[in-house]
């Protein structure tokens, strides 16, 4: 062993360690490069299926230089299709982000916005409303769904908040408690399709399907404007949730005071999650498997974690989109079954091929 | 550059179980490696967590003439550098990452020069520079280990704690380690502690000694005051052979549990004499 450790900047040391690190980034900045192409090219074919038939160059073209495009086309691709497929990519990188931050602050894979409870305590919010017409909010409007179910969803956010601050509750019983969440929200909108009208019921059942066909551009600003207030809360913050990473003992050692890191992010992860879900139903999977996806691919120094996680997520409800279109052309599979289906063979080859442990 | 560690009348409950009872440490001198050894749930661990401010005992620990608690956690943390005993972790992580989040106290976004230039010599040091393309979760518990000493190293803090850091490591790596961290010691002035089981070892390598059982101090001082066979039937309640070898450095060779069947340990008086 070496015993000079006195370093200089243009030292040999100095020249490896800048080589190790470019060796490590390079390799991260194509993924997120490649998958960024991906996602993009994704958006233009998901814009260009539907009943009618247009060309990738006549949507990209229509997307570039709106003006130049027949009125026809600059209708379906901005006013149709366009608030879909992009809800598709925000509503997919806000519920992947919210997932890869709660895997992180939890120390569990299997964190997700579903298993805290956020998506059951959304979709009897929503049932509340389409069943009852019981608004929590008054004068939510056509607004009332989403409000309902956005309300519930940060209820249930607010109850894992609230008991993890108390002494000694440790991540695994806030997993727990996500847990008895989802158990006590399943039962209570199993309990309100139990007392609907068969007309109420069908909209309960298509709405916790998940769908993307009430996407409007207003319901896409206040998803991106929800996206741009947390997700800096994230970028403040990728030091120390990737050091969270070493185990709680070494972030601590590192000057990390873990239990505000938990609790600061939790709150904005849940306001991130509840948004997603409010506007789209419960879209499960892609929480779960965009972050997964992002760590086997740049693993977990959260700089790259977290745009990956984004873009996996954004490109997988993307995908289902396309498949959505695609399987009965005219008609419009609900994106929530969709998902999954797409999603668990590709996630099974990631899996069944990756060269590391995953987690 | 932190010149005194004092610790005085230092006491910690974990809720009704008090751990530490009345510590106090004034003899702990830069440059020179520290052993702080005694019998499991002594605690050794505890002491450590207090000196590195992760914990808030009663009684007072000063760096120099500064109260620790009245430092802000950011000053303590830029100063002491504290190996935890090795728990799992499953982060994927490169070791070159895990190097560079040690730092993270400089960091912004970007990266410096400068830290990149530490971590890299600190893998070099340590001779682990061929890990550091690979990932946490799939390194050996000594790998592991020697990541973490990295880490502390590459934190250039006045004071080190480390917690059992040669637990993992094969033989010669102890040695190598050891020898390293009494180097760095030396050369940059540091008040380090180490908390060992490996008497031998720690013979080999401390200057000085703190001894500890049941939440207080035992003994402290250098391994011919400390390391004595009365102090390893009381503390350790074994019966051993103690004796200086031809480069002067003590040797423990234990030889019988000095506990009864019972329970009871057996007293001074009805012991063999080992000597």
């Amino acid at each position: 062993m070496n015993h000079a450790v006195q370093t200089s900047p243009e030292s040999a040391s100095a020249i490896s360690g800048r080589r190790i690190y470019r060796q490590i980034t390079g390799r991260k900045y194509l993924v997120l490069g490649a998958l960024t192409a991906l996602l993009a090219f994704t958006l233009i074919l998901d814009i260009s299926l539907g009943p009618a038939r247009l060309g990738l160059l006549e949507v990209a073209s229509a997307i570039l230089r709106p003006g130049a495009a027949e009125v026809t086309t600059r209708v379906i691709v901005w006013d149709i299709r366009m608030p879909m497929a992009l809800m598709a990519v925000v509503v997919g990188a806000a519920l992947a982000v919210a997932g890869a931050e709660m895997q992180t602050i939890l120390n569990n894979p299997l964190a997700s916005p579903f298993t805290l409870g956020i998506s059951a305590a959304a979709g009897f919010g929503a049932a509340l409303a389409l069943v009852l017409g019981v608004s929590v909010i008054p004068f939510a409007g056509v607004f009332l769904v989403s409000v309902n179910a956005f309300v519930f969803a940060m209820l249930a956010s607010l109850t894992i908040y609230l008991l993890s601050t108390l002494r000694g509750v440790t991540i695994e019983t806030m997993v727990l408690l996500g847990i008895a969440l989802v158990f006590l929200f399943s039962s209570l909108l199993a309990l309100l399709q139990y007392i609907a009208s068969e007309q109420a019921l069908q909209q309960v059942v298509f709405w916790t399907l998940g769908s993307l066909v009430k996407a409007t551009w207003p319901k896409i600003g206040i998803a991106f404007v929800v996206l741009g207030v947390t997700v800096p809360v994230f970028v403040r913050q990728v030091w120390r949730l990737t050091a969270l990473r070493l185990g709680e003992e070494k972030a601590l050692s590192l000057g990390i005071n873990v239990r505000a890191l938990r609790l600061h992010v939790l709150v904005s992860v849940s306001v991130l999650a509840a948004v997603a879900v409010a506007f789209v139903g419960t879209i499960g999977f892609v929480g779960l498997v965009g972050p997964h996806v992002a760590r086997m691919l740049v693993g977990e120094d959260q700089r790259f974690f977290l745009p990956t996680s984004a873009i996996a997520g954004a490109l997988l409800l993307s995908a289902a989109s396309i498949v959505s279109k695609s399987i009965t052309p005219g008609a419009l599979f609900p994106i929530g079954i969709v998902t999954s289906l797409v999603g668990v063979p590709f996630f099974l080859s990631l899996i069944l091929t990756r060269r590391r442990q995953l987690w | 550059m932190v010149n005194r560690l004092t610790v005085d009348d230092l006491s910690f409950s974990y809720g009704s179980t008090p751990i530490l009872k009345g510590i106090s440490i004034s003899d702990v001198a830069p440059g020179c490696i520290t052993a702080v050894i005694g019998p499991n749930a002594a605690g050794k661990t505890t002491l450590f967590k207090c000196l590195a401010g992760l914990l808030k005992p009663r009684g007072s620990i000063r760096l120099d003439d500064a109260e620790l608690r009245e430092m802000g956690g950011a000053n303590v943390t830029r100063r002491v550098g504290y190996l935890p005993q090795e728990g799992p972790v499953n982060a994927v992580l490169t070791v070159f990452e895990a190097l560079l989040l040690a730092r993270k106290h400089t960091m912004s976004w970007r990266v410096s020069d400068d830290d990149l230039a530490v971590a890299g010599q600190v893998l070099r040091d340590l001779d682990i520079e061929h890990l550091s393309l690979r990932y946490l979760n799939e390194l050996s518990g000594g790998q592991k280990q020697m990541v973490s000493i990295a880490q502390v190293l590459a934190r250039d803090p006045q004071v080190m704690l480390l917690d059992e850091p040669t637990s993992n490591l094969d033989l010669q790596r102890q040695l190598e380690v050891l020898d390293l961290l009494r180097s760095v010691t030396a050369v940059r002035g540091m008040i380090t502690l180490i908390s060992l089981h490996d008497l031998n070892l720690a013979a080999r390598f401390a200057d000085h000694f703190v001894v500890m059982t049941e939440g207080k101090i035992y003994a402290s001082g250098d391994a011919a005051c400390v390391l004595t066979p009365g102090m390893l039937r009381d503390v350790y309640q074994v019966n051993a052979s103690v004796r200086v070898d031809d480069d002067g450095i003590t040797q423990v060779t234990p030889i019988s549990s000095a506990r009864t069947k019972n329970g009871a340990v057996a007293s001074a008086s009805r012991l063999p004499s080992l000597d």
